[in-house]
């Protein structure tokens, strides 16, 4: 246990905070984030995220958030399990047709107001695969989408970014 | 190839001729290529299995009015071609699923993408097909467009027929699509007692984009960027072998220096995902601590990433002929001081997670899978290397810059989860080796070979250690330098039946755990 310990206190904290910014571009949109969540959300936005089709890269950077860098959670932004729980669905990949009820049903469940982003070109506009026989491509073609995230991934920063905008509307 | 490794296909040969299974034997740019009489499918798998080559993928291609069925073996690090021709009339081909359960999941996606129908398999329900196609509609003919006829909604899959467990006190768990993590989506269906889990079944195929239809007609560059998105964790691996083969079809070899950074991109992405890995497996059991610390490893290797090569995830980075980043001597430097850095970091970390009761308590006995299974399934990666699978394609059959190194492939017959976290571990040591190694060999040079148009209706398979195990890409190029076929064998096609068996008797709140320590692509397996 001491090892364990000593090795939380020598690493300290990595998180990049408002105070003393190791990345301004990341505290700017920290305080931002946070100033609006307070004002129309309450303080919280909860998320929920479904991967309709992705190759799971976005998946990755998604996860990312919650490293102790991003630590998104600090500016009010936390993931949960189910749909009911949800403010917002974080949607990745093309649509692929035999998720295209799993999406449509999942979106059913998620209580008003709600809010869906698309993360990633395939969820904005069908990326790479397009539509065919098996993908319906764009998000935008199975449910409303509010914020579309482009990028192959999006980074970190351009999904805080991306969720920033959602705020702003 | 050395004579001795060789060895096997010339007396294996003589066998089959003996049993009356002629071979007719053609040279593609790789691989031997083996072609047989369809009736003698089954046979030849039968005498495989007795020289005990490993299946290790199967695929069709519809040709005019023919459908070529093709089967890959492989023995000390030799790959062998098999191929059949069926006629469009007449459908049939004995089943290899009888003899390797390896091959089980892979012919039913055949029967479903092309309608080939497999006699005596021992499992014929449909696999990749769900609902977005009718039932004697064959998305991989030549005549069935690429845009289909679905439906403006498809509808879910209500009457899969799932196996089914009756008793006192049996119950179903139904999980997914939908996880409730942030993971692919895929349906397990589990029989349990109490918390014990008593069947596992997967229903995958939910993320099927069409890949390998979409690939048709696509230019190599094109194809490149679609293979570094079959699996979006493994997108060097994927890529690599995509080129691999193209570039073989075409008779290109890369320059030195790009095979060079192809290596370090390749044991990068390695390292990044076997980091990323270990700390979710900790997280799965509630250590956060660990967690906290891999994913700060993990990020901190990204960024690396993108300092040096401009994507964190290295998408992009290879292409057909050679790579699209030089590496400077200051980013050599970089590198070379952050493996010191990840170095020490770990040597910080692993003691206090090794020493740790509780997490022993729940990694060490769960999740385990037989050496005997894992060799029955084909088992790759840190998976069949924790149970005794000793194959790696970068040391069994090595490919530039891998033929210029020597290295350790570690293997351990443990099985259990905690083998296979600890797997990752040994395998990350090795992957930093790797890396300096690679940066130690780099001579200035050309980083991108000229593209030449290959022959029409060249053939070739590529064949790399991705960081989930062996890929497998098999290439046909039609006229004019466009694809005409394109299959991709990820890892996780093989590794998934493992995980069927490895929760047997361990209890339902295990499941995440185990089903992490495998962490099989969906994205890979459904295409």
């Amino acid at each position: 246990m001491l090892r364990l310990f000593k090795k939380i206190l020598t690493t300290g904290i990595v998180t990049e905070s408002f105070k003393t910014p190791k990345d301004d571009e990341l505290e700017q949109l920290g305080i931002e984030i946070k100033r609006h969540l307070d004002k129309e959300f309450s303080g919280s936005i909860a998320i929920r995220e479904v991967d309709a089709g992705s190759c799971n890269a976005c998946e990755l950077e998604i996860h990312a958030l919650n490293n102790p860098f991003y630590d998104i959670e600090r500016f009010g932004i936390h993931f949960v399990a189910s749909p009911r729980h949800a403010d917002v669905l974080l949607v990745t990949g093309p649509v692929s047709r035999h998720m295209q009820t799993a999406l449509l049903r999942t979106y059913e469940a998620t209580p008003n107001p709600k809010w869906v982003v698309a993360v990633g070109d395939c969820a904005a506009c069908g990326g790479e695969f397009g539509v065919s026989y098996a993908s319906c491509g764009a998000v935008s073609n199975v449910i409303p989408v509010d914020v579309a995230i482009p990028g192959c991934p999006p980074t970190p920063l351009a999904l805080m970014k991306g969720l920033l905008g959602l705020m702003k509307g | 190839m050395n004579h001795a490794q060789s060895d096997w296909t010339v007396d294996f040969l003589k066998q089959l001729n003996t049993t009356g299974c002629e071979v007719e034997q053609i040279d593609i740019a790789s691989t031997a290529l083996w072609q047989i009489e369809s009736n003698h499918w089954q046979q030849f798998a039968e005498l495989a299995l007795q020289q005990d080559l490993r299946w290790v993928a199967g695929w069709a291609e519809h040709i005019q009015d023919r459908f070529f069925i093709n089967a890959c073996f492989e023995k000390q690090g030799v790959y062998v071609l098999l191929r059949t021709i069926v006629n469009a009339a007449k459908l049939d081909l004995p089943s290899q699923a009888t003899v390797y359960p390896a091959a089980s999941r892979s012919e039913r996606h055949t029967q479903d993408m092309f309608g080939i129908n497999f006699i005596g398999h021992p499992d014929n329900r449909r696999w990749t097909r769900h609902k977005a196609w009718p039932k004697h509609s064959y998305p991989l003919h030549k005549d069935f467009p690429v845009q289909g006829t679905p439906e403006p909604i498809t509808l879910p899959d209500m009457d899969y027929p799932f196996i089914k467990a009756h008793g006192a006190g049996v119950y179903e768990i139904p999980v997914g699509p939908v996880h409730a993590g942030i993971i692919e989506p895929g349906h397990f269906r589990f029989q349990a007692v109490g918390e014990l889990i008593l069947n596992l079944e997967e229903r995958l195929g939910y993320v099927h984009k069409g890949i390998e239809k979409i690939a048709e007609g696509r230019t190599p560059e094109s194809l490149a960027r679609l293979a570094g998105r079959v699996s979006g964790d493994a997108t060097i691996g994927h890529c690599w072998a995509a080129c691999m083969a193209m570039e073989q079809a075409a008779g290109i070899e890369i320059p030195p220096r790009a095979a060079l950074i192809r290596g370090i991109l390749a044991e990068r992405e390695r390292v990044a995902n076997h980091l990323g890995d270990m700390g979710a497996i900790c997280n799965d059991v509630a250590f956060m601590f660990a967690q906290m610390q891999f994913t700060r490893l993990r990020e901190l290797w990204l960024r690396t990433n993108a300092k040096v090569f401009n994507h964190r995830l290295l998408m992009d980075r290879i292409i057909p002929g050679g790579v699209v980043c030089d590496l400077s001597d200051s980013s050599c430097a970089l590198i070379k001081q952050d493996i010191v850095q990840l170095r020490k970091e770990l040597s910080d970390i692993l003691p206090a997670v090794d020493l740790n009761s509780s997490l022993e308590d729940r990694l060490y006995t769960a999740g385990y899978l037989p050496p005997e299974t894992a060799a029955a399934f084909g088992t790759l990666g840190y998976v069949g290397r924790a149970s005794g699978q000793d194959k790696d394609v970068r040391r069994d059959a090595p490919y530039p810059p891998y033929d210029q190194v020597i290295f350790k492939v570690p293997v351990e017959t443990q099985g259990d989860v905690a083998s296979r976290f600890w797997m990752r571990y040994k395998e990350i040591k090795v992957a930093l080796k790797l890396i300096e190694q690679f940066i130690a060999h780099l001579a200035s040079g050309d980083i991108l070979a000229e593209w030449q148009t290959p022959p029409t209706g060249s053939e070739s398979l590529g064949m790399v250690e991705g960081w989930r195990g062996e890929i497998v890409t098999y290439i046909r190029f039609g006229a004019d330098n466009k694809i005409a076929r394109f299959y991709p064998r990820d890892p996780s096609i093989l590794n998934w039946p493992a995980l069927e068996r490895l929760v047997l008797d361990n209890i339902v709140p295990d499941f995440p755990v185990c089903n992490k320590s495998l962490n099989g692509s969906y994205s890979g397996n459904d295409l």
